[in-house]
């Protein structure tokens, strides 16, 4: 029998509610596997495994009783540090949240909760989601299971290294520029963006609200597809969430038949920048989705060039405001007040010691691009060119049934070879940005190793909002595909993690 | 101590403009964008939620009720309602505003380019309404240990955000001129008409002395009405009808001095202080504080549907002016009894107790002389004198029985308000009632008739005033409680 820990979160789930695993049994070899190679992976920043095994023995009690349980009943899952988890710390990769226990739940871990699932601990990430390494976190940066002295992605690296690590089959992250995507594909894993809307934002500690979104992340696309279904749907506690039907996410992914779909190229997403292997794969890629029937056809998006510079405009003006409330005055960390000092200069002290240097960074851009006198040249700006992205998609999406380009220019770099050129970081964002500015549905799929360093290379599908099936439905298709021709799951390849006796 | 001129002085040499921003805390059972209570004086930090509190993560959500609240009061005030708008995020640091910024409306008010008209010593003034906005209130701070109450100086700081995320309307009027040395009477009339007409909307409780209704007054003064708006002040805290007049005319008198002298009207805010009738410069507002509006990106706009507002316009309570003009007609006033109930702010009052069953008469005797009597030693507002207009409607009922008589109703005034009970349980419990008892007037009226033998000689020789001195004795006799017209007629009977 395989390992409990290389096993898919459907199988895992099939063989929890037939009785021949017990969630208790899969909880604890995640647990174990944690102890084993996370303080050299460092995807958590917090495990309650006393917890994870309650709830793992209440779901067996359920299932022994013949009580309904959810799909994914009984399967670990680990959510990025950035929700909320009552009665665990949720400190965003910041020093400025030490300390705060949150007293209630996000949307997203409510659903996990009521659906079943058995939440292992929170991730790393970026601070405050910003950052495209993890090597931002106050805590320490998470490790490429492929290749420990490289980067895991981010922010959401502790997610897509978790899985990677095989020390949870099912994580969840947010994206707000790529941060779940562009981890999932240096990772070789699978990671998805829903359309904006589609989950809810409830509990997200915020980095953009207009851009964030928390998604699901898996090392299947099966097993990501019932993750989505899981903790999609609207909730009224989310003016943005969209009130309706959640996309059969799970049935395109279970199909996979991509016959007669329409696949637009994006021209611009390619070319200079972008390593040969990466670009090697994506066309490989798209061949093989044309020898299973899709029509490919090239599609030119003008504006996407200046995505970049619309988000880290539009990016910092928002977060200069969300961030606002991390002052000192009523949680988390506090510098400064020895009873004499104003509460002016307690919230200073606070955020001049709690923040990192590219929370400061984008919180200066951010204030600075609200300021009177240049909102119109700065954040007016942005939006209107934010606009031109999103009438990018809506004329190929007339002619297209989803867009297609690689998740990331490049594979993992080493660690901290970045940290000191912010836009040499931001440029990892390139390809997921768009559709975090216009609101539509996207994920990275792996689709093999770059010849040249032997590192994942993700594959980028773009569909219109509501449209979050037809990811599925090409992930899948690849993964059929692709696993034939590989002989096996791509991560049967990560280097063992275990230290040899 | 700063120069004033006399008023007199003032309007001779200048011609003053004012601006006013009130906030309306609306009466919604949750508040703007969560489900929590508003109900005023709940224990500190008793009725706050993760999203009123700001906590990392929370979102708000718009309180459908509040939205309509805001278009009724701006179709009441002749605004146009937008199709489309949105809100906005006002960034500033402060302790008691737990996001560090409020969620506010800056460009795209829902309510704009509306008017309405007051009333005053027979004339009408238009006003002219530039918006009115959907906002949250912040929480409330308690500063503690320094000398001036606020931050600065302080040792520590109360914070209650119960306050915090309660629905507001910002009315804002435009530049309102042409009122001349009446300007603090038009806009102490504006904010009572405003009063009275969101009490008869039924969207607020419209309590300036608990903050539901706030005031802010931009005052500011030119040489002629010809001349360029001068540089204004925003004076705040100005938190009952008295003191907005009271304000304004101290404002006048103060920048009229400045200007007088040859200095310059500073732009700034200005704090009033209640008890010495005084403004004192509070923050610079020529260093404008940049609150870096941006669109609140976690709401979706509000876009009400014309059907909506067309079935929300149907609700809407007659316009302030014309009810004027009504409830004078059917009340029969003369204009000069009329001005006097409006500008005592008395006019809902009076309209109160005639529904309590008084005639309107009574109802404005009761209203304009003991009460506001009451009110003015008080330093109070009408409604705030501790008596309802059920109660002076029960009080005149008595009269009208013949229970009690006037003079009497005075002590009983006294008794309702020292929370004695009501009208009727003051009488029983103080023994107020008129002797009404034939055996016990007629054995007054009998003694008095026996100790003033020359009094009743002329009375029988056809003095008949001179019955006044014997109804003086027997009521003296009575301690005031007996009908002094029955007792007369029972004197004549005898001597007649």
């Amino acid at each position: 029998m395989t390992e409990i820990i290389r096993q898919t979160a459907v199988d895992l789930a099939t063989k929890i509610s037939s009785g021949e695993l017990s969630a208790v049994e899969v909880t604890q070899a995640h647990l174990d596997r944690i102890g084993e190679v996370d303080d050299r992976v460092h995807a958590f920043l917090y495990v309650d495994g006393k917890r994870a095994l309650a709830m793992a023995a209440k779901i067996d009690a359920k299932i022994a009783a013949g009580d309904p349980v959810g799909p994914l009943a009984g399967v670990p899952v680990a959510a990025k540090d950035v929700f909320t988890y009552s009665g665990a710390p949720t400190t965003c990769g910041s020093k400025i949240l030490a300390g705060w226990l949150p007293p209630y739940d996000a949307t997203v871990i409510r659903r996990l909760l009521d659906h079943d699932l058995v939440i292992l601990g929170k991730t790393n990430m970026d601070e405050f989601a910003m950052g495209s390494s993890t090597e931002n976190s106050a805590y320490g940066p998470t490790r490429n299971p492929w290749d420990l002295d490289r980067i895991p992605g981010g922010s959401g690296g502790g997610s897509s290294a978790a899985l990677a690590a095989f020390e949870t089959p099912l994580s969840i992250g947010s994206d707000t520029g790529g941060s779940i995507r562009q981890p999932a594909a240096v990772t070789g894993t699978v990671g998805v963006k829903p359309t904006y809307g589609g989950t809810s934002r409830y509990g997200l500690v915020a980095l953009a609200s207009s851009l964030d979104q928390p998604g699901p992340c898996a090392r299947t696309v099966l097993d990501a597809a019932l993750l989505h279904q899981v903790i999609a749907g609207h909730d009224p506690c989310d003016s943005t969430s969209i009130d309706a039907p959640v996309p059969d996410v799970v049935a395109a992914a279970r199909s996979g038949d991509v016959t007669g779909l329409k696949i637009g190229v994006v021209t611009e997403l390619g070319g200079e920048g972008y390593a040969p292997g990466v670009e090697q794969r994506f066309r490989e890629s798209v061949e093989l989705l044309a020898s299973l029937g899709a029509e490919i056809v090239e599609v030119s998006c003008p504006h996407f060039g200046y995505a970049l510079p619309t988000y880290y405009l539009i990016l910092p003006a928002e977060c200069s405001s969300n961030l606002a409330k991390f002052d000192g005055m009523r949680y988390g960390l506090r510098v400064g007040d020895d009873g004499t000092a104003s509460a002016e200069q307690v919230m200073a002290a606070t955020r001049e010691s709690g923040f990192g240097a590219e929370v400061k960074r984008r919180i200066i851009i951010g204030t600075y691009a609200l300021s009177s006198g240049y909102y119109d040249a700065y954040y007016g700006q942005a939006q209107k060119v934010r606009t031109l992205i999103s009438g990018d998609f809506e004329r190929a999406f007339a002619h297209v049934d989803v867009l297609v380009s690689p998740s990331t220019p490049i594979t993992a770099f080493k660690m901290g070879e970045k940290v000191d050129d912010p836009l040499a970081m931001y440029m990892n964002d390139l390809c997921t940005i768009p559709s975090n500015l216009a609101g539509n549905a996207s994920a990275s799929f792996p689709v093999g190793l770059a010849p040249e360093d032997g590192l994942p290379v993700g594959l980028q599908v773009m569909a219109p909002p509501l449209a979050d099936d037809r990811l599925y439905l090409v992930g899948a298709a690849l993964e059929r595909a692709l696993v034939q021709t590989w002989g096996g799951s791509l991560l049967d390849k990560v280097p063992a993690l275990e230290v040899s006796a | 101590m700063t120069a004033v001129l006399t008023y007199d002085e003032a309007l001779a040499a200048y011609d003053p403009v004012l601006g006013l921003e009130v906030h309306v805390e609306l009466n919604t059972a949750s508040k703007m964008f969560c489900g929590c209570s508003t109900v005023f004086g709940a224990e500190p930090n008793t009725q706050v939620c993760a999203v009123c509190l700001g906590l990392p993560g929370s979102l708000p959500v718009v309180n459908a009720r509040a939205v309509e609240s805001a278009i009724r009061i701006g179709l009441a005030l002749n605004c146009t309602i937008a199709d489309w708008c949105r809100f906005a995020r006002k960034n500033y640091f402060y302790p008691d505003m737990p996001k560090n910024y409020q969620i506010s409306q800056y460009d795209e008010p829902i309510c704009y380019n509306g008017w309405t008209e007051v009333a005053l010593d027979g004339e009408t003034y238009p006003i002219g309404i530039e918006r009115a906005h959907m906002e949250e209130d912040t929480g409330k701070s308690l500063h503690m240990g320094g000398a001036t109450g606020r931050i600065h100086g302080a040792a520590y700081s109360l914070l209650d955000y119960n306050r915090s995320g309660v629905p507001l309307i910002e009315i804002v009027t435009k530049p309102i001129e042409g009122t001349g040395a009446k300007a603090p009477q038009v806009a102490r009339a504006y904010v009572t008409m405003l009063r009275d007409l969101l009490r008869a909307l039924g969207v607020s409780d419209v309590r300036m002395e608990q903050g539901s209704l706030r005031c802010d007054a931009n005052v500011s003064l030119r040489p002629s009405p010809t001349s360029p708006l001068g540089t204004r002040t925003e004076t705040k805290n100005v938190n009952s009808l008295r003191s907005v007049e009271r304000a304004i005319r101290y404002e006048i008198t103060r920048q009229a001095a400045v200007l007088a002298a040859g200095g310059r009207v500073i732009q700034e805010t200005r704090h009033w202080h209640e008890e010495s009738g005084t403004t004192t410069a509070g923050r610079n507002k020529e260093m404008a504080e940049d609150y870096r509006y941006f669109p609140e990106p976690d709401l979706v706009p509000v876009a009400p549907s014309r059907e909506w507002v067309a079935e929300l316009r149907s609700t809407l309570p007659e316009p302030p002016v014309e009810r004027i003009r009504r409830l004078a007609a059917e009340w029969g006033f003369s204009d000069l009894e009329l001005r006097d109930a409006v500008n005592a702010g008395a006019v809902s009052a009076i309209e109160a107790t005639v529904a309590a069953g008084a005639s309107p008469q009574s109802a404005r005797k009761w209203w304009l002389s003991e009460i506001a009597r009451r009110a003015n030693e008080a330093g109070v507002e009408l409604e705030d004198v501790g008596i309802s207009p059920q109660q002076v409607a029960e009080i005149q009922a008595l009269v009208e029985a013949g229970t009690i008589n006037d003079r009497l109703a005075r002590q009983i005034f006294d008794g309702v308000i020292a929370g004695e009970g009501s009208p009727a349980e003051v009488v029983a419990a103080r023994g107020l009632a008129l002797v009404s008892d034939e055996g016990a007037l007629s054995t007054a009226v009998d003694a008095a008739i026996a100790a003033n033998p020359e009094v009743a000689d002329k009375i029988r020789s056809g003095k008949i005033q001179a019955a006044g001195a014997l109804i003086g004795a027997v009521m003296k006799d009575l301690r005031g409680q007996a009908d002094a017209a029955r007792v007369r007629e029972l004197i004549l009977e005898r001597l007649g």
